[in-house]
């Protein structure tokens, strides 16, 4: 189905004089342009992964050597609980949203958002919800400290959390709030926006993928939002629903938190595997092999035929190898490993020896930095050529790869071995035995974290011009072959498929006409 | 019924941080509130309580206006529909986790509390019944609602406003103004009543019954699903209004209603819920 007519009234091409965008800093504060809310969803999500990225310095510090060095254990055990709120619901997810907003519209010749108030709303709520937990940071009992997902009984004590847990629990609530106008908007401009000859099995895969987690953002947000509601009742207003003198059960709180957390690490890892579609197709020069089985693949969330397929892409050949393309070969392989730790867990007797240990730590680590922060990479890589009209400079690229997959592994390799050994997580200190292993992650973590500072620079240096050298509209060999925003000039302009695209690429789609 | 103009992107929208601004000012309000502070926080929640509602008042009358005014063509309002639809999804949602809590506490953790190791080392004088406030009696000696006194003339009350809903929108649709006015202040009075006994039975509860918040897992169950219900029906009561006086005012065609059916959908979801909740919180 269309939404937009293909010509346009002549009362309607009067008006627009009045379609630039606002001066000032004003601009970006009342702003419905979905490449704008996607610029400033980018912007904040970088911002926020150097935010949480200093706090997982602090830790690696710490934790550098045996004994207390340079926090006390409730700092520690915030920045452990912050590094992961922050990362998760200000960084991954955001970045997800950003891209979804830039590209989404511009894949399916759609002339922005659904609803563009509404998305300009998800935005600055997002970045109230991240303020008002931030907050906590500055009140003199300090920010949360019992770990991101929150366990009763220890959330509700009075000295574990202090005055930020209320803080914490609303700002959950706004960023809920923020997610699920998010994932309607994208869910209502999929449906309702595409060109009119573009068929919902004509679309990108990426565009898939984010329908996907859209509909799993609107089906667990809620969820969460009442699980940490009947925790500030339990703790303000006298409820029992996680006390057993009251009849309720902390333990039920973990069933609705799971609920929501585990759905959550795909909603981080769908749109992983949307972007690395798009990027490996382009670079191998191949049409996605595979695209309806990947559709229904995604769908029915069994990532194993995606890994089938991603290993058939792996070994096709690949004539070019770009920065975008080296941070996907990455991710395919070390998510992958991510996977298989994960495989271990599912092993319920050998998974009580890694409960809570440094295991985890790793393979979670595993699934979401190499995977979703990779590709995030890699996506910046892909089209900030396309968004500002500048190549990047691809040596930096290169090396800023280099650094990030070797240090990345120093980084949390080590850590299988710590928590096989029995190192527990979310702790300052630990014995001597696990000194060595600690030190060289620590080392890793240090170098990967300075890596970070290069994307910086790139970011900055493509936005002010870059080598210098003027990108084409394909900017990519062949690219137009496999989506539509290719086809548009680069730098985009402020707006786009006002009338919409008459023919769509199906070179992505190959294997399903 | 399209207007033959193209998708229409608005520009410059002041109102969603604005909105913002409101919302996090009254959460941090609240926050301090609970932390203790006795003027600071409330000062903060009222003031931006008044934010939201001026942007509310705002962005609605901004609507409208654009509605009326035929700036929306049958795409866009496909949108709000879908808008609205997934809205309530995740309401649907929301309440899906309340009432998971009264079956997981009911069938499995009072049971639990009442039976094997649990009872014989803990809690060997508890018995595992419903209505319950635990092995620790949490809240003290309480008296359960009853389904058949204000919670039963209620949902006759609620299914009676869904029936005047839909004679409203007949109205709507027949060109009938004076069906469609009729219709939705029986609806509104009726949702305004049926808070009002609510109240009563809060009152009674609390009064009279020593059923509280705080009454072990039966009153935190009870008031967390009967409340944030009650709030919802006055939100509902509250849109009716705003499209009772727009009916008023001449706004909607038949063919160009979207912000009567939003509210009759809200209305309709809000009836189910009651619904649910007359049977698993009150009845069973």
């Amino acid at each position: 189905m269309s939404a937009v007519v293909a010509e346009h009234d002549d009362h309607h091409a009067d008006e627009h004089h009045d379609h630039g965008p606002a001066k000032g800093l004003l601009r970006w504060i009342i702003t419905t342009n979905h490449k704008d809310i996607g610029t400033l969803y980018l912007l904040f999500a970088l911002a926020m992964f150097f935010v949480g990225g200093t706090m997982a310095m602090i830790i690696r510090a710490e934790l550098f050597e045996p004994g207390l060095q340079f926090v006390d254990p409730a700092f520690f055990n915030s920045m452990t609980t912050m590094h992961a709120l922050v990362m998760v619901f200000g960084a991954v997810m955001p970045a997800f949203v950003g891209l979804a907003n830039w590209q989404i519209p511009l894949m399916i010749g759609a002339p922005d958002m659904a609803l563009p108030r509404m998305n300009n709303m998800s935005f600055w709520l997002l970045v109230a919800g991240v303020l008002l937990l931030a907050s906590t940071l500055f009140l003199e009992t300090g920010a949360p400290n019992a770990g991101w997902t929150f366990y009763p009984p220890l959330v509700l004590q009075p000295i574990t959390v202090g005055k930020a847990m209320p803080f914490a629990v609303f700002a959950v609530h706004l960023l809920g709030i923020s997610s699920i106008m998010g994932a309607i908007n994208i869910i209502a401009t999929i449906f309702n926006m595409r060109a009119p000859t573009m068929k919902m099995m004509d679309m990108p895969l990426f565009v898939w993928t984010w329908l996907i987690t859209a509909f799993l953002l609107i089906a667990v947000m809620p969820v969460f939002a009442g699980a940490v509601t009947m925790l500030l009742t339990d703790k303000f207003f006298h409820t029992s629903f996680f006390n057993a003198a009251g009849g309720g059960d902390p333990v039920l709180y973990q069933h609705i938190f799971w609920f929501f957390g585990h759905p959550e690490v795909y909603i981080m890892i769908l749109p992983t595997f949307g972007v690395a579609s798009t990027i490996i197709p382009v670079f191998a020069r191949k049409p996605l092999f595979g695209y309806s089985s990947m559709v229904w693949a995604t769908g029915s969330i069994a990532f194993f035929s995606f890994i089938v397929w991603a290993h058939h892409m792996f070994t096709v050949g690949m004539p070019i190898a770009g920065t975008p393309m080296l941070f996907s070969i990455a991710f395919v392989v070390l998510f992958t490993m991510g996977g298989f730790t994960g495989l271990m867990m599912a092993i319920a007797p050998a998974d009580f020896q890694y409960h809570d240990t440094y295991f985890i730590v790793a393979h979670f680590h595993y699934t979401l930095v190499p995977a979703s922060i990779f590709i995030l990479m890699a996506a910046g890589y892909f089209w900030l050529p396309k968004w500002t009209g500048h190549m990047y400079n691809e040596k930096i690229g290169q090396l800023h790869f280099w650094l990030s997959a070797i240090s990345v592994n120093v980084l949390f390799f080590p850590q299988h071995f710590l928590g096989l050994a029995g190192m527990p997580r979310r702790i300052p200190d630990y014995a001597v035995q696990f000194a060595d292993w600690n030190m060289v992650s620590s080392i890793g973590g240090f170098i990967f974290g300075a890596s970070q500072l290069l994307f910086l620079y790139i970011v900055i240096d493509t936005i002010k011009g870059g080598t210098g050298e003027k990108v084409t509209n394909e900017v990519w060999e062949d690219a137009s072959k496999h989506s539509l925003e290719w086809t548009l000039p680069s730098p985009v302009p402020y707006h786009t498929w006002t009338t919409p695209p008459l023919l769509v690429p199906t070179e992505h789609v190959l294997d399903s006409h | 019924m399209s207007t033959n103009v193209a998708y229409y992107i608005p520009h410059k929208a002041t109102w969603p941080v604005i909105g913002t601004a409101g919302l996090v000012t009254m959460l941090a309000g609240f926050a301090n509130y609970l932390n203790g502070s006795s003027s600071v926080g409330p000062a903060f929640m009222v003031a931006g309580l008044v934010v939201f509602v001026i942007m509310l008042v705002g962005w609605f009358t901004l609507q409208a206006h654009e509605s009326e005014t035929g700036m929306y063509n049958h795409d866009v309002g496909i949108s709000y529909r879908m808008g609205m639809m997934w809205f309530i999804f995740s309401e649907i949602v929301f309440f899906a986790v309340f009432f998971g809590t009264l079956w997981y506490t009911r069938n499995l953790s009072v049971p639990w509390l009442g039976s094997g190791a649990t009872k014989e080392l803990l809690h060997s004088a508890y018995e595992a019944t419903w209505p319950t406030n635990g092995p620790g009696n949490v809240g003290g000696k309480f008296e359960p609602m009853s389904a058949w006194g204000l919670p039963f003339l209620n949902t006759l009350i609620l299914l009676s406003s869904g029936v005047s809903c839909t004679w409203a929108h007949h109205g709507l649709l027949a060109k009938n103004r004076d069906q469609l006015i009729k219709g939705l202040a029986i609806t509104v009075a009726l949702g305004f009543l049926f808070v009002m006994f609510q109240a009563f039975e809060y009152h009674e509860a609390y009064t009279e019954m020593g059923l509280t918040l705080g009454s072990g897992v039966y009153g935190s169950t009870f008031f967390m699903l009967t409340g944030f219900h009650g709030f919802h029906v006055c939100v509902g009561a509250i849109i009716l209004s705003v499209v009772l006086f727009r009916s008023w005012k001449g706004h909607f065609k038949p063919e160009n209603h979207f912000a009567f059916e939003a509210a009759a959908w809200y209305w309709h979801f809000v009836d189910v819920v009651w619904l649910g909740l007359f049977v698993f919180v009150y009845l069973l």
